[in-house]
């Protein structure tokens, strides 16, 4: 069962029942595969839908009567216009310009719904408390709810069958649906690039609601395995990766995330940390960019690849932070950074696999195109 | 058939030894996604790293059991590395070696050896 130190889940028997693999993973004792194996719980996903525990993942609830004015302080994303029952994208920065986590932002009424992730969680609340609580906004880590998300193309065939309404919720839309009899925080959203839901669920109701949903034959289960190659075809930074305190907004290619109003002339322009670095480098230039990389030959490029511009000699321009095979592309895909002058689409650069320069091209991402309903 | 602690399988026909990897270690890799072979005609020493394999997870090396040729190799494998996950104590084995000296082969398990050492 679990090694001593490591949290579980609410669902970690379920887990354990239906033959997954376990590892250790943020701290908590996560499924990592089914017995289904990586590459067909990736495809099932793509083709049907799939099922992931991520109650891992921090929830927060931030209540206040300046709580957007307050979050704005801390993320350079437009929380003060987020409508009631929608969600957004961002992510916390320090004074250099950093990213210190991604997160998703919900406004649900009288208070923001802000799921960050399980390795941050720490930090991301004293950061919250820190510069929140003096301006008179309470930081709730949430207790007692699960985290599920269903994602893929037959996603909310699914889960109308339990509640119809969620039919009509569109991308990034957040609601409060009664689910197998339990009050569930649904948002449509997800971390796939395909269409799906995330549903935090009160912890009593987590089994029997992951039950619910396992029954229908279009739904397996799907460990954090195929999770990371999902996101990693869909472009999708992973923080710890392809994201970290050493990278800016502008470098990660997530500036579509900074809304006009915080962006230079905006009505409420920058007052985030890293603000000069951040907004001088989006009317400027960024030294570097993430960007797709896709090797020519089979050989997956992995995390830590060193890129160069040519086939011998020259210096490391760059490494990739995320990179594998991907089941949906057939081959191998990789994200990483490489100086701005690099990123053209077509340009040829050279990964270092096992002391052989391979080629690999510079791509657009994501590889394959996002599912989304709109 | 003789076992190798790595989790290879090796069958010794004369002096050449066929060298594939076993049902559990398929298994314990998930599914692979990509194998570069030795090239035929080269010669290696035992524990010499002579195969890569790939699986979704991780990169792994399969070693030389045995000093010797590398006599053939299986480019079916490279075209469809799938074929691991499928036989891989059937059609998908890796290389044949010719033995150097055939007396190194001793040191291996029998199956129900093997079998005692993956229970």
């Amino acid at each position: 069962m679990a090694d001593d130190d490591l949290e579980t889940t609410e669902l970690n028997g379920l887990h354990h029942a239906l033959g997954a693999k376990m590892v250790p993973f943020a701290g908590y004792e996560m499924p990592v595969q089914y017995k289904l194996g990586v590459m067909k719980e990736h495809l099932h996903t793509r083709s049907a839908a799939g099922l992931f525990d991520v109650s891992h993942m921090g929830q927060v609830i931030l209540r206040g009567e300046d709580v957007a004015a307050a979050l704005e302080t801390l993320v350079p994303v437009d929380v003060a216009g987020l409508a009631e029952g929608r969600q957004r994208y961002g992510f916390f920065t320090n004074r250099d310009g950093g990213i210190e986590d991604d997160l998703m932002i919900a406004n649900r009424g009288d208070h923001l719904f802000v799921v960050v992730n399980a390795a941050r969680k720490g930090p991301d609340m004293e950061r919250m408390r820190a510069h929140l609580e003096p301006r008179g906004v309470t930081v709730e880590l949430v207790e007692g709810r699960s985290l599920l998300a269903l994602q893929g193309p037959e996603a909310e065939a699914v889960l109308a069958g339990l509640a119809p309404e969620v039919a009509e919720m569109a991308f990034m839309d957040v609601a409060t649906v009664t689910l197998n009899g339990a009050e569930c925080w649904v948002s449509r959203s997800g971390y796939t690039g395909e269409d799906g839901f995330e549903i935090s669920v009160p912890d009593a109701a987590a089994e029997a609601l992951a039950k619910a949903l396992l029954e229908d034959e279009r739904v397996e289960a799907i460990g954090l395995g195929a999770r990371d190659s999902l996101r990693l075809e869909a472009g999708l930074c992973l923080y710890g990766h392809d994201i970290d305190d050493g990278m800016t907004p502008v470098e990660a290619g997530l500036t579509w995330a900074i809304q006009k109003v915080r962006r230079v002339e905006g009505d409420r322009a920058g007052g985030f940390p890293g603000e000069e670095v951040i907004l001088g480098q989006m009317t400027g230039s960024a030294p570097r960019r993430r960007v797709g990389l896709k090797p020519e030959g089979r050989a997956p490029m992995r995390e830590g690849t060193v890129l160069y511009d040519s086939e011998e000699g020259g210096v490391e321009i760059g490494r990739v932070t995320s990179g594998g095979f991907g089941p949906t592309v057939g081959g191998p895909v990789a994200m990483g950074y490489v100086p701005t002058a690099q990123t053209e689409p077509g340009t040829r650069l050279f990964g270092e696999v096992r002391c052989k320069r391979m080629p690999v091209e510079v791509v657009k991402l994501p590889f394959v195109p996002a599912g989304f309903k709109r | 058939m003789k076992f190798t602690e790595e989790h290879e399988w090796l069958d010794v026909e004369g002096d050449i030894v066929t060298v594939g990897i076993t049902a559990h270690a398929a298994e314990q890799l998930g599914d692979v996604v990509f194998v570069e072979l030795p090239e035929a005609g080269v010669e290696v020493s035992k524990d010499d790293e002579v195969v890569v394999i790939e699986s979704v997870k991780a990169a792994s090396d399969i070693l030389a059991p045995i000093d010797g040729e590398i006599v053939e190799v299986n480019e079916a494998i490279v075209a469809d590395p799938g074929k691991v996950n499928e036989d891989p104590e059937g059609d998908a084995w890796f290389f044949k070696i010719k033995a150097a000296d055939p007396s190194q082969m001793d040191d291996y398990m029998d199956e129900a050896a093997y079998k005692d050492f993956i229970s």
